[in-house]
């Protein structure tokens, strides 16, 4: 398994994190990307090619330049990954707090 | 809608944090975390053993229709303190996703009101993300077997 193409792996990167904010609002070029950023040219383009690798940044192409733009669908994904679990919890504790509710100590 | 369970799980961290406020008194919470008999209601388990003490363990079990053991659970208690807290281990058995320790903060808000935070620290982060990813796979074998079910009614 190719551990780059894990979407949590991906996400895990502060680096990466901060690009997906920075497109979240426009599409942007790799140059336009990697000037707010401190980290070397090249460093940025390994993490553009790890994010479209993992589908959460898309490219659109116009005329010679390419824009990254993120990619909606694959990003709810991610958010929603933790849901159901968290749902889990949340029955359990309604059901905890509807039985305590009608609950009769014992004489 | 403010959610009344919160789940914090930090990318790469191999523990979390789930959050949850009562409309409930402190021991009135508690007691269910106290009572053998509300612990099973609650999880929905045939309660095996429960001590609720220091140095005390537990086993939970589900059983099919027809009383076989499709699930088992057991823990130790390491600290079991009325009304603040409890810490203690957590395992399913004959899984791959080894023992978690979970530690159990419970808070008075007000007279009618109670928090719980319960911080829960798994053997790796990959095995958290695994459990994390479970309610997944059970929602899908769930889904399976209602399909099997009706197919096998209809034979």
């Amino acid at each position: 398994m190719n551990l780059r193409r894990d979407v949590f792996q991906a996400i895990a990167d502060p680096t990466r994190r901060a690009i997906l904010l920075l497109v979240a609002t426009q599409a942007m070029t790799a140059g336009a990307i990697a000037s707010n950023f401190d980290t070397a040219r090249p460093t940025v383009s390994k993490h553009l090619q790890i994010l479209t690798e993992c589908e959460l940044l898309g490219q659109t192409q116009t005329g010679r330049e390419i824009h990254y733009h993120i990619n909606a669908k694959k990003m709810k994904e991610v958010a929603d990954f933790i849901e159901p679990f968290r749902k889990m919890w949340d029955d359990r504790f309604n059901k905890l707090e509807a039985i305590m509710k009608n609950y009769k100590p014992k004489k | 809608m403010e959610q009344r369970t919160k789940i914090n799980a930090e990318d790469g961290k191999q523990d979390l944090v789930i959050t949850r406020e009562f409309d409930l008194p402190l021991e009135l919470l508690f007691k269910a975390y106290e009572d053998p008999e509300i612990v099973g209601q609650v999880m929905e388990m045939n309660v095996l053993k429960y001590e609720s003490k220091k140095h005390g363990s537990y086993q939970f079990e589900k059983t099919d229709d027809k009383g076989n053991p499709v699930f088992r659970a057991n823990g130790v208690i390491h600290e079991f303190t009325a009304n603040r807290k409890i810490i203690k281990t957590f395992e399913m058995e004959n899984t791959p996703f080894g023992v978690q320790l979970e530690v159990y903060d419970f808070e008075k808000l007000g007279a009618d009101r109670s928090k719980l935070t319960m911080h829960v620290i798994y053997e790796s982060a990959a095995l958290r993300d695994q459990v994390l990813k479970l309610p997944f796979a059970q929602g899908i074998n769930m889904a399976h077997n209602r399909i099997q079910n009706i197919l096998n009614k209809l034979k």
